[in-house]
């Protein structure tokens, strides 16, 4: 028998170890990437000596501290019990409509906070559809005939977020309850309790991990949120930034008032990760059975059935309708607004950055697998720390190190009697960054647990088959991991789309996006003649929805699909 | 000096020594087989050799050059090693088809002129019909001749296979066992083979390396292993042996089953006395000793005969052919002489 006959021997040269350098300094390059801005805060923030924290202290600093931490407490109760119960009734129910409401309740997670709350606003305020109602009903004629909340508030600002913010809770307390085996709860009915009590006693203390997770995720968004709280005019610590930065026109006050603001994060994270260790605990059983469904019948179907209908009602539906009402009367003045070009911009800025985003979060977790030493471990642990950071912050520490960037190069172009000018401020390269910043750990998370499906053996023969690292990333792992790459690459894009207080900052002069547009027509009251861009945002915001109902139906161990 | 040579190996994960001081060297053509219980170190060993795992003390010579020393920290990555590796799972790229996966280690440039060389061995190993299959639609059998193929496409100066059978049944493993060894021995590759089965290991192997607890035991020919084993642990790997205490007196051990000469043993030293299932022979002459038989059962090539002494200490025989004495009748049992071991006792696990 012939076999393959052995190739002249290859040439091979002799030299020191170090293949896994340049992975590992890519990792740390990253890090110093991501962390950057962070650190241009903290330094600006120490390094100023003028008084103005002192003034801060005497003047806004109280007002700050207080709005933002109701604003926080608010949300976060809403987001606990409308998340949690919904969860639990869809998981564990059956009643009219509950199969549909498994992935609608997800529906508001399309809907940026600063939209509902020009929606939410137009329809309450004294010209909106419902005091009008309300006065035709009533016969009143004036403001003073009657008492109606004013929805410009901080409590208005506490629901509106609350709306699109629960479905994050919603989300992982739902996994959680699938996750959960179904033996434990017929235990505890055996044992006596009631299937409310086994709730109380069993289901919720197993997902209670899951339930901070996203509680703290919400909260995040909370912090970062500048449109929902600067159009209700809620003094909280974003609005603060900018305002002490932009209006009073102190970088350092800013980078102060950042510092601050990142404490509160801190604890976020903190109390984030803590969770998270502890949902590894909590998997009881490896016997799973179908979930059984309460069928609920006559008021408890009824209650259960506008338990949910509710938030998708006010979160997504309501929205939906009134704007899809709106851009079809004023279409014609959003495209002379000039949509098409604010849709290019979207989509030019969204796709660069997802592409990026996704590229070095791939590279990033392959220099983890290369090289799993603890210190590229904790580079990629520091490269993925920015979804926490708000974009008010991120902003501030952007900008101040491109422009030092910038002049840095200018002066070297003087120097080499070169007219080179600013080459960052004035393009889209600030807004990139923070965008890479902010959404980096989307893409890195997905890319790792992706190449964690890729056994060791395929690099293990790919590499004894002559393929270089990265020749063994490329024709291998890339090929099998593109169908998670692109879902992460949609998930960026998607959170780019609806990004405003980076965007807003950070956009090259005359440059306008959907959001921002969005953002500037709304404020001004012109929410008809933007209403198409809002609509717009919203529907490539349901695209993350779709991926997700997919995704967490699909998760439940022992499912039969 | 060309083959592979593993020179003074150590490795450790954290404080776990997984090997302490293995040197292994294998001739081109020759087959060596590293046979031991799982965790002995033995696939880390080959990893080591393959260059995915950085060498943590000693030097590893592949084809004539030094591709890795400690001393020196030189690590050259396994995709300039030349060596060929096959998996335990084969680790077949799922996304390529059969003839990408065999290609896939030869240069992009080369790939025309290997086609027909490809296309022949495929052809030999009864694949042909699968060259533009994905793996998955493969069964066990064929998914290993790929991955064989595939190791040996580009030309290894050396093949190292790790625990290539494990993932077959039964009844396929001789067969696909019979057709690798040819193959290998055609190509005329240095092959380093990692296995648990000491069956395996004598049908394929020139040479085997018996591992325990990071450590070579014992390095010889099959032969040498079943007949000259070095220890307990080796005496203990081609099935379970029957154990008696013995004294030696006068160059002489005395056990339960009679004297037998011993050598190098001072007066009064106990020994344990191995004598192995096959070492018995039940003869009419009754010149040997007398045992009770408990039962009796055909296994087909050869029987099992469950036995007692006088003294009630069970014995485990197994004699070739169809021999079934009665339950509960007496006979005559005498010892091959080839087949008894005697260890110190100290060395025992």
């Amino acid at each position: 028998m012939t076999t393959i006959a052995a190739e002249a021997p290859r040439s091979r040269s002799l030299r020191l170890t170090g293949r896994l350098d340049r992975w590992t300094l890519f990792a740390f390059f990253v890090a110093a990437l991501i962390g950057a801005p962070i650190a241009t805060v903290l330094i600006m923030a120490i390094t100023d000596t003028s008084d103005i924290w002192q003034h801060l202290y005497n003047t806004v600093l109280g007002t700050y501290v207080q709005q933002t931490l109701i604003l926080m407490i608010g949300v976060g109760v809403g987001t606990t019990v409308i998340g949690t119960s919904t969860a639990w009734l869809v998981t564990m129910c059956r009643f009219p409509g509950s199969k549909i409401f498994e992935w609608a309740l997800l529906l508001p997670l399309a809907v940026p906070g600063y939209v509902l709350a020009f929606v939410i606003t137009d329809q309450l305020e004294y010209a909106g559809t419902v005091q009008v109602f309300l006065r035709d009903i009533f016969g009143w004629t004036r403001p003073q005939d009657y008492w109606f909340p004013e929805i410009r508030s901080l409590p208005g600002a506490i629901w509106v977020l609350t709306l699109v913010l629960y479905p994050y809770v919603y989300l992982l307390a739902r996994a959680a309850f699938l996750e959960q085996s179904v033996c434990a709860l017929e235990v505890a009915r055996t044992l006596g309790k009631s299937s409310w009590g086994s709730f109380f006693s069993i289901a919720l203390p197993l997902a209670r991990p899951a339930i901070v997770v996203g509680v703290m995720l919400a909260l995040m968004e909370v912090l970062n949120d500048f449109g929902t709280v600067d159009y209700f005019a809620v003094q909280t610590f974003t609005v603060g930034i900018f305002d002490v930065w932009l209006n009073m026109n102190s970088t350092a006050g800013a980078a102060q008032l950042s510092t601050v603001l990142l404490a509160f994060v801190l604890v976020l994270i903190v109390l984030e990760r803590m969770a998270r260790r502890g949902k590894k605990f909590h998997n009881t059983s490896m016997k799973y059975s179908e979930l059984p469904s309460y069928r609920l019948r006559g008021k408890r179907a009824v209650g259960a059935f506008f338990m949910c209908a509710a938030p998708v009602v006010l979160g997504f539906v309501l929205p939906a309708i009134v704007l899809s009402n709106y851009a079809l009367k004023f279409y014609e003045e959003t495209l002379a607004a000039n949509y098409f070009s604010f849709v290019v911009n979207s989509l030019t800025l969204s796709m660069t950055a997802a592409v990026i985003a996704v590229l070095i979060g791939l590279f990033l977790a392959y220099a983890v697998r290369l090289s799993p030493s603890p210190a590229v471990k904790i580079a990629a642990r520091a490269a993925s720390i920015g979804y926490a950071i708000p974009g008010a912050i991120l902003a501030v520490g952007v900008l101040w190190p491109l422009g030092a960037l910038d002049s840095m190069i200018s002066m070297f172009g003087d120097y080499a009697g070169l007219a080179i000018g600013a080459l960052m401020a004035g393009t889209i390269v600030p807004i990139l960054y923070g965008y890479l910043v902010r959404f980096l750990a989307l893409a890195y998370g997905a890319a790792e647990s992706s190449l964690d499906k890729v056994t060791p053996n395929m690099d293990g023969a790919a590499r004894t088959l002559g393929a270089t690292p990265f020749g063994a990333l490329k024709s291998i792992h890339f090929p099998l991991m593109r169908g998670s790459l692109m879902t992460a690459g949609i998930l960026v894009f998607v959170d780019c789309m609806k990004e405003l207080p980076l965007t807003i900052i950070l956009r090259p002069f005359n440059f306008d996006t959907l959001a921002t547009f969005v953002y500037q027509y709304a404020s001004d009251e012109l929410i008809e003649e933007s209403a198409l861009g809002a609509l717009t945002i919203v529907g490539a915001g349901i695209i993350p929805v779709i991926l997700l109902s997919v995704t967490i139906t699909r998760s439940r161990p022992g499912s039969s699909s | 000096m060309s083959g592979l040579h593993l020179r003074a190996i150590s490795h450790a994960f954290g404080s776990n020594q997984v090997l302490r001081n293995v040197s292994v060297s294998v001739a081109p053509g020759e087959l060596v087989c590293l046979l031991g219980p799982s965790g002995c170190g033995k696939t880390t060993l080959l990893r080591i050799a393959a260059g995915l795992e950085t060498i943590q003390s000693g030097q590893v010579e592949i084809g004539g050059e030094l591709v890795a020393d400690a001393d020196r920290s030189l690590n050259l990555p396994p995709e300039k090693r030349g060596v060929g590796l096959m998996f335990q799972d084969y680790a077949l790229f799922p996304h390529l088809t059969i003839q990408e996966n065999i290609s896939f280690g030869i240069a992009k440039k080369n790939r025309s002129a290997h086609q027909s060389l490809i296309a022949e061995s495929m052809a030999n190993m009864g694949i042909s019909g699968y060259a533009e299959a994905y793996p998955h639609t493969l069964s066990g059998g064929q998914q290993q001749r790929v991955a064989l193929l595939r190791a040996l496409a580009p030309g290894p100066n050396v093949l190292l296979l790790d625990e290539p059978f494990s993932g077959l049944d039964v009844t396929r493993r001789a067969q696909v066992r019979t057709e690798t060894l040819r193959t290998i021995k055609d190509t005329g590759v240095g092959t380093l083979m990692v296995t648990h089965d000491p069956e395996e290991a004598m049908f394929m192997a020139d040479r085997i390396l018996v591992m325990n607890e990071g450590q070579v035991l014992q390095d010889g020919s099959p032969t040498d292993l079943y007949f000259h084993p070095h220890d307990q642990f080796v005496t203990e790997l081609f099935g379970p042996v029957n154990e008696f205490e013995g004294i030696v007196k006068n160059n002489l051990i005395k056990t339960k089953v009679g004297e037998f000469p011993v050598s190098g043993y001072n007066d009064g030293t106990e020994l344990s006395f191995l004598v192995r299932p096959e070492g018995f022979l039940i003869d009419e002459s009754n010149r040997g000793i007398s045992m009770k038989v408990i039962t009796a059962r055909p296994l087909g090539r050869s029987s099992v005969v469950m036995m007692e002494l006088d003294d009630d200490t069970p014995i485990e025989a197994r004699v070739p052919g169809v021999v079934l004495p009665e339950a509960g009748s007496s006979v005559s049992v005498s010892i091959r002489p080839e087949q008894i071991h005697y260890f110190p006792k100290s060395t025992t696990r």
